[in-house]
């Protein structure tokens, strides 16, 4: 085999795997995130896929690493090409070094120096290509030298279901595969030194849009409504599967409008309810949003950003809908917009999003994106001891007034059937009943009582998260879900100079906003969107424009490479300010 | 009479003089009163319109939502909290036009909820337009050359879609709309009560006289539990039918369907105990 690809890894492995949707892509990476973690490696799975069932090209990337790590990198490692496509798919990612495994019968001639394993071939050989997958695994179990006890007992787990003979033809597939990684390990193809950490074998493994869903049952959650959308549908599917086991009504409504109009129903009643969602979804909800800023309505909302427009790009990533969430809805009314960084993140604020909505009144979003909700890796247990599912419900007397005026705002929140009071709500103006009114002096109470409620939350938000010195220079300024890969860059980049300051609530804007800003000599604004909505959200509360901005749309989140890329061409000295357009 | 419990005494009402929609307050008060619904128990969910008004005029807990909307939130009181009785009151143009989708739906789903609907073939919040039951060549600002569509029969529809119970009144007889909303409110499921009733402002030509004319009460004969007949019936426009078309008490009712109620009857704000042992159980299945 060729000497340009043999190559020394050092302990962050990026392996790719692509091909036609429907040809066990994603069960290669169920098998082999889940495998590996059992081995002591630390794990993390991003997918890119197109909107259809059959066909295309789709691609996960699975990175083995010593530390963990959470982002997406441009640079593939090992790919794994399924069919002819895979190559010219991703063409722009493959380099001299990246190594190449495939079934040449199958690839033809690529162009590029392919290490020929005949998946099928040995998968027929033990019974049917079926197991082609099996023997894919079982090879990257054998380029990393992982014991193969370890694949043989997770295959026993992870096809406990199916009969003895599936499990054992499995279990040889594996073996074979394994014995060739081994070999092309031996033959110094490929030289791989990524630690193995004993604890990671007890973490949990799993993605944004599981751990957004336990955050929410954390959180108290046992109410959801949704239509089904991309990439939102994986929250309603994890509630669904749960539904007995937690007590939560999961139900799928016959649009988005009949979702959050349950929702917001369930929480009149007394439950504790979310919608899940993508922008477009929401789109349909905007009009029941006021309805709960009238009638001061808790409600948690999650929605999943995906490129738009309309349909735009079913299946991909973007962070174009921050403004959408903070503009919808007629009429002034206070809301909260969390947006997590990553997965812990969407696990602790959904959780916390349940107590704020509870204790406001207020919709709460979870402004999360299709990168979040497919992202898988391993994280330690939550310690759920210090979470408190915080309940603000009062027992009504006769006299009970819904919308009685208070200091704060905020009116003791009474349920119907619990208490003798009356609970009304109304969409219309209303007096402190609940009573239709159209009496001016009340509106101007009743637009101030719900107003002045910013007030309480303006002191419980989430401060932003400064990762890097604190004397710094220069400072990277970020949102929700580039978390991850701005600290990996920075990391790489390794400047005590420059900072980052990210924001995993975006609405209200911290205070100390201004302050982190205007400490810095130079601000970088880096966003998943075209027009820099975050920066016209500082540009308006912390009175700073940023000039120097990374936005990329094309429908793919950030890459390490290209933030590396991006912030040293805007951190030259006498750089003039710019705005830097990325991807291809 | 006037010790009605649900009274609120002398209120300032919206609803036009000789509007239909008294009698519908009247009927609906004295329904309660004589079921001895447990008052504070009793959730009316509106939607918007002058019907939508109803439950502000008498003493009831009530979520008056969005335009269309009355249904969804409904649906999900009721399924938050089996212990409440939940009553929709609406107009047809927000049951049937701008909440279609609802109506059709929470047939089919059968929550055990009553779903008043005042219909009255016009648009009157808004002041005259045709609404989804207006008459062919009904004329109206808006549709200048008289309504050419045929009109929605919400009673054929749900009983085509095996609504489990479906009935139609009229305002103008009292004492038997009364009873045909107590069967309502009493039956387990999903119940449809189509409520003609007079817009005395913008309707002038489906009148009390017009109504008098043009209904007839199911004969006593009649049995709801034929889907065929009954459809048959819902199918009559020269004389419209009055009475209960069809009752499936067959058809099983939403919560009872509902794995949160399987094993517990409690309404979901009661269960508050801790759920953190059982989600490290599933996180452990992630493991």
């Amino acid at each position: 085999m060729n000497e340009t690809i043999a190559r020394e890894l050092k302990d962050d492995v990026s392996i790719v795997l692509c091909g036609e949707a429907g040809q066990g892509i994603q069960t290669v990476e169920r098998l082999l995130t889940r495998v590996m973690k059992q081995a002591g490696f630390n794990v993390f799975s991003t997918k890119e896929y197109m909107s259809r069932v059959r066909g295309g090209s789709n691609s996960t990337e699975i990175r083995i690493s010593s530390k963990r790590r959470t982002a997406f990198v441009n640079r593939i490692d090992i790919l794994i090409p399924l069919d002819k496509d895979a190559i010219t798919h991703l063409a722009c990612r493959i380099s001299e070094k990246t190594l190449i495994i495939g079934e040449k019968e199958k690839l033809g001639d690529t162009g590029c120096p392919v290490i020929d394993v005949p998946f099928t071939k040995i998968a027929a050989s033990v019974g049917g290509i079926i197991y082609a997958n099996t023997v894919a695994v079982g090879m990257i179990m054998g380029l990393f030298r992982i014991e193969l006890d370890i694949l043989n007992e997770f295959l026993g787990r992870f096809f406990h279901a199916k009969s003895a003979d599936v499990i054992q033809k499995n279990k040889e597939a594996g073996a074979k595969g394994y014995e060739i990684g081994v070999n092309l390990s031996r033959q110094g193809k490929i030289d791989i030194s990524v630690q193995r950490h004993p604890g990671v074998k007890d973490e949990v493994l799993a993605n944004g849009a599981e751990f957004l869903s336990m955050g929410a049952v954390a959180g108290g959650c046992n109410f959801i409504a949704a239509y089904p959308m991309t990439p939102s549908t994986g929250i309603l599917t994890f509630m669904s599967q749960h539904s007995a086991d937690f007590g939560i009504f999961a139900e799928q409504a016959e649009d988005e409008i009949s979702a959050i109009n349950m929702v917001i129903g369930a929480w009149y009643a007394g439950a504790r309810g979310m919608v899940a969602t993508a922008g477009g979804g929401y789109a349909l909800m905007v009009e029941a949003v006021s309805l709960a800023g009238m009638i001061e309505s808790p409600i948690v909302i999650s929605v999943g950003q995906r490129p738009a427009p309309a349909t735009g790009l079913p299946t991909r990533t973007e962070q174009g809908d921050l403004e959408h969430v903070l503009y919808s809805g007629h009429g002034e009314f206070p809301r909260l917009i969390l947006a997590p960084g990553d997965i812990e993140s969407a696990f602790l604020l959904t959780q916390k999003a349940f107590n704020l909505a509870d204790k406001f009144q207020v919709p709460v979003y979870i402004l999360n994106d299709q990168f979040l909700a497919d992202m898988y890796y391993n994280m330690p247990e939550p310690d759920l001891s210090k979470l408190k599912v915080e309940r603000y419900i009062v027992k009504t007397g006769k006299d009970y007034e819904r919308f009685g005026f208070t200091e704060s705002g905020i009116s003791p929140r009474g349920i119907p059937g619990y208490g003798e009071g009356f609970v009304d709500v109304d969409s219309d103006e209303h007096d402190e009943n609940g009573h239709i009114t159209e009496d001016f002096d009340v509106r101007k109470k009743m637009v101030e009582k719900r107003l002045k409620k910013m007030g309480s939350i303006m002191k419980e938000i989430v401060p932003p998260e400064l990762y890097g010195n604190e004397n710094y220079q220069s400072l990277v300024v970020g949102w929700g879900t580039n978390y991850s890969v701005v600290k990996e860059a920075l990391e790489y980049m390794g400047r005590d100079d420059v900072s980052f300051l990210h924001f995993s609530q975006v609405y209200p804007l911290h205070p100390d906003t201004a302050g982190y800003l205007t400490r810095a000599k130079n601000l970088i604004l880096i966003e998943n969107n075209a027009t820099a909505q975050f920066g016209k959200l500082i540009k308006l509360y912390a009175g700073i424009d940023i000039q120097n901005k990374i936005l990329k749309y094309n429908g793919l989140p950030f890459t390490v490479e290209e933030v590396v890329y991006y912030l040293n061409e805007l951190l030259q000295p006498h750089a003039e300010p710019a705005v830097a357009r990325a991807g291809v | 009479m006037n010790a009605n419990p649900y009274d609120m005494g002398k209120i300032d009402i919206a609803w036009c003089p000789g509007c239909g929609n008294f009698s519908i307050l009247t009927i609906i008060k004295q329904a309660l009163a004589e079921l001895n619904i447990d008052q504070e128990k009793l959730v009316v969910a509106s939607g918007i319109g002058q019907a939508a008004k109803t439950p502000q005029y008498f003493k009831c807990s009530y979520f008056n939502g969005l335009h269309g909307r009355a249904i969804p939130p409904a649906t999900a009181i009721k399924a938050s909290n089996p212990e409440l009785t939940v009553i929709v009151h609406s107009g047809d143009g927000d049951v049937y036009g701008e909440g279609g989708n609802h109506f059709i739906h929470a047939v089919r789903r059968n929550p055990d909820i009553t779903v008043i609907v005042h219909d009255n073939m016009v648009y009157g919040l808004t002041k005259g337009q045709a609404s989804p039951t207006s008459d062919e060549g009904f004329k109206t600002p808006v549709q200048v050359n008289g309504v050419f569509e045929e009109p929605f029969n919400p009673v054929a529809v749900a009983i085509a879609m095996d609504a489990s119970f479906v009935s139609r009144g009229f305002v103008g007889y009292i004492k038997e709309t009364k009873e045909l909303v107590k069967k309502a409110i009493a039956h387990k499921g999903f119940a449809l009560v189509d409520l003609f009733q007079p817009c005395v402002t913008f309707n002038k030509l489906n009148t009390y006289q017009w109504f008098r004319e043009h209904t007839y009460f199911l004969e006593d004969s009649y049995r709801p539990d034929n889907r065929i007949e009954a459809f048959k019936r819902s199918l009559e426009t020269e004389k419209l039918p009055l009475g209960i078309f069809y009752i499936n008490d067959k058809k099983p009712v939403f919560n009872d369907n509902l794995d949160i109620y399987k094993q517990d009857k409690r309404p979901l704000f009661e269960r508050t105990e801790d759920r953190n042992g059982k989600l490290l159980e599933v996180m452990s299945l992630m493991k």
